[in-house]
């Protein structure tokens, strides 16, 4: 008998609700059955409501089962799991999950396909392709395709990646830096770790294009520390490239040096705003610097540095594949290409959407979420991170676009998509706004320091009842303080889930507020 | 029990790890936090004379990064995700139960976000992340860390 191919995920939300059990159970069943397995650890396909979600290879398909229990594995076992026989697990051939095969995959595409520290299986899916063109086109060549492609920051702030490269190119200097932030600190948000679980191999290769790209032949990934799986991907990944020559000087005889030192944060959310992780990754402590300069003129060690989230650097490769006009041919106005949505919280199917701009968020959350865990109605959805607003269920169909979002006081951040059912006390979720704010300033300014410790008080009060009005109208001038004069979006957004609180879910701040009352 | 002292050797080798290079010190903050637990006076004063810095300078890191504790921690580690997906899926109901359940060597933490959002509420034990954390759950999660101590 062949070998047969077995697939278990080994990725953080997987692994979190038992997927190495469920792998020891089949390696143990395939040994009692006599069965010459191959055991194979992927990323996730990032249907993490399925988790964990294992398949088998069968002819040219690979079978899935889904949310398989440790326990389960014995009677899929006596149900001819290896020949992908029928069981109440089995969901069909991973290629035809709907959730999954209406996605438009251009950065995650590897992701779930590959054995994630097999540096061969990405060879085999095209793995390195895109470095290799990259030297043949040259480094302007791949910044004009970043720029026709119209990718923006993918971290949070949306900036033109083509401008920032070219700028970073153009800077003076014979040193420069790769940053990559994968600080990933929103709530809700998980696409970073997916695409480092699953494919780090395509990170270590778009750090090189990057590298290539603005002469930088040194990177740093800043990795947060609440992610050990991760690390333990990442730090196996980088000393396999290094071993077979894909970092490091001179890399498969090309000329080109490049090299990735990896990091870890130590649970500070403002470290993930670019500056106070320049400061991080020198090894002080994370506050804020004021900008000009620019990171891209003068950024880790003042060199020049082009820092770039995740999924930013990640979606370039294809870009120099196929071509920045494909890219850009996805989308909608100025938000072009996809986005990898997250969908989490009270949301029946949380996970990983890769899907072009202009989607609705309301497409997002009954199509793909169906709707709420609860089954209760949708109350409110805060998108883009712990800064981002909270929208009300009549805000739903606004577009996914990043203008579209400005319009209305909202943000699309790094796409973090979380839901709250009819249960949820807005009137606390804004008080949670503040008092994230005072545990997690970096302490530069007074109003995002102090202001954000004010504001709970306030809330606090509004919440009590005592000298409701005048404690509301110091709320909005703490939010307007804090909005004018804090350096950098912490302080400076904070109001924004606090107002969007105010506007659409005032009822929660009478003394017994919220859906009990 | 987390020993209270940490030994100068141990912290000389990580320093050496790092070559000694001062730029290291978030690092190799973090690598004594996760092999010792905490961070002493005494490791404070160490690094700072073998990394040639200020005892102020490493100090005032070691204040600023919540992961960096200066007491020693209980036995265990739990920490319990207060972020916006999993408050969304009880995680305050969560935080309040295990108040009452965990025991004195369990040190239990709060913690912004463990990237399991699709899968809240997250829970981290001794550092595994764990999800769809229910009550049960976690009574069950904690009674195989304190199995695995014996
Ligand atoms: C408080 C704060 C936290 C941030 N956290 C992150 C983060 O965790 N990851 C990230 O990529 N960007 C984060 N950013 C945005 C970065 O400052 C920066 O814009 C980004 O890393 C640039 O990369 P990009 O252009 O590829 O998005 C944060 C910004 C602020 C103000
Ligand atoms: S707004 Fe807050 S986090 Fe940002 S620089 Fe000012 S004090 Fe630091
Ligand atoms: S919000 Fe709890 S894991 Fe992300």
């Amino acid at each position: 008998m062949s070998t047969i191919k077995v697939y278990v995920p080994r990725e953080t939300s997987s692994v979190s609700v038992g997927a190495n059990e469920v792998a020891v159970a089949i390696a143990r069943e395939a040994g009692n059955a006599g069965a010459s397995i191959e055991l194979v650890r992927n990323g996730s396909w990032g249907a993490s409501w399925l988790e964990p979600l294992v398949e088998v290879e069968v002819g040219e398909q690979r079978i899935a089962y889904g949310n398989v229990d440790a326990d389960d594995v014995p009677g899929l076992f006596a149900a001819g799991f290896l020949e992908g026989g029928e069981h109440d697990r089995r969901l069909g051939p991973v290629g035809e999950i709907p959730y999954l095969v209406t996605q438009d995959r251009w950065t995650f595409w590897r992701v779930g396909l590959v054995e994630s520290l097999s540096l061969d299986d990405f060879l085999l899916h095209q793995g390195f392709k895109a470095l290799q063109k990259a030297w043949e086109i040259g480094a302007d060549a791949v910044i004009d395709a970043v720029m026709e492609a119209g990718l923006r920051g993918r971290g949070g702030a949306g900036f033109p990646t083509g401008i920032k490269w070219r700028t970073v190119a153009d800077a003076e200097g014979d040193q420069k830096y790769i940053a990559c932030n994968a600080d990933e600190g929103d709530s809700g948000t998980f696409s970073d770790r997916m695409l480092m679980e699953g494919d780090p191999f395509g990170l270590i290769e778009s750090m090189a294009i990057a590298g290539f790209a603005v002469g930088a032949n040194k990177g740093y990934i800043y990795l947060r520390s609440e992610y050990p799986l991760t690390h333990m991907i990442l730090t196996r990944a980088i000393e396999t490239a290094r071993e077979a020559g894909w970092l490091g000087e001179n890399i498969q005889g090309s000329g080109f040096d490049f090299d990735i030192e990896l990091h870890l944060g130590a649970g500070s959310y403002v470290c993930g705003e670019e500056t106070a992780m320049l400061e991080s990754l020198e090894g002080k402590k994370g506050i804020v610097r004021y900008k000009p300069p620019l990171p891209a003129i003068e950024g880790l060690f003042g060199k020049p540095t082009a820092v770039n989230n995740v999924v930013t650097l990640a979606s370039v490769p294809n870009i120099v594949n196929l071509g920045g006009e494909r890219y850009s041919d996805m989308g909608v106005n100025r938000s072009k290409g996809t986005l990898a949505f997250q969908l989490a919280g009270n949301v029946k199917r949380g996970g990983l959407v890769e899907k072009s701009f202009g989607i609705t968020v309301r497409e997002l959350i009954e199509e793909y979420g169906g709707g709420t865990a609860s089954g209760r109605p949708v109350k409110a959805v805060q998108i883009g991170g712990p800064l981002g607003a909270y929208l009300p269920a009549e805000q739903l169909d606004t577009p996914l676009d990043y203008e579209a979002f400005i319009e209305i006081g909202a943000m699309i951040g790094h796409g973090g998509i979380v839901v709250f059912d009819d249960t949820a006390n807005m009137a606390q979720q804004a008080r949670f706004a503040m008092e994230f704010c005072a545990i997690e300033s970096c302490g530069k300014c007074t109003p995002c320091r102090i202001g954000s410790t004010r504001g709970v008080e306030v809330i606090d009060k509004i919440i009590s009842g005592e000298e409701r009005d005048e404690n509301y109208d110091l709320l909005v001038e703490l939010c307007d303080t804090m909005e004018d004069a804090s350096l950098c979006a912490m302080g400076g957004m904070t109001p924004y889930p606090v107002r969007s609180v105010l506007k659409y879910f005032a009822e929660d701040f009478a003394p017994s507020g919220g859906a009990e009352a | 029990m987390t020993p209270r002292t940490i030994d100068s050797d141990a912290v000389a080798t990580i320093v050496g790890q790092y070559d000694a290079r001062p730029e290291m010190l978030v690092q190799i903050l973090q690598r004594i936090v996760q092999q010792h637990g905490w961070i002493s006076d005494a490791v404070i004063r160490q690094l700072a004379g073998e990394l040639n810095l200020s005892r102020a300078d490493v100090h005032g890191v070691v204040e600023y990064y919540h992961d960096f504790r200066t007491e020693p921690p209980g036995e265990h580690i739990v920490k319990i995700c207060q972020a916006e997906a999993c408050q969304a899926m009880g995680s305050r109901e969560l935080t309040e139960h295990a108040n009452r359940v965990v025991d004195q060597d369990t040190t239990l933490e709060p913690v912004y976000c463990l990237g399991n959002c699709a899968c809240a509420p997250a829970v981290m034990v001794d550092g595994h992340t764990l999800g769809r954390v229910s009550t049960e759950r976690f009574d069950a999660a904690l009674a195989a860390m304190r199995g695995a101590d014996s």
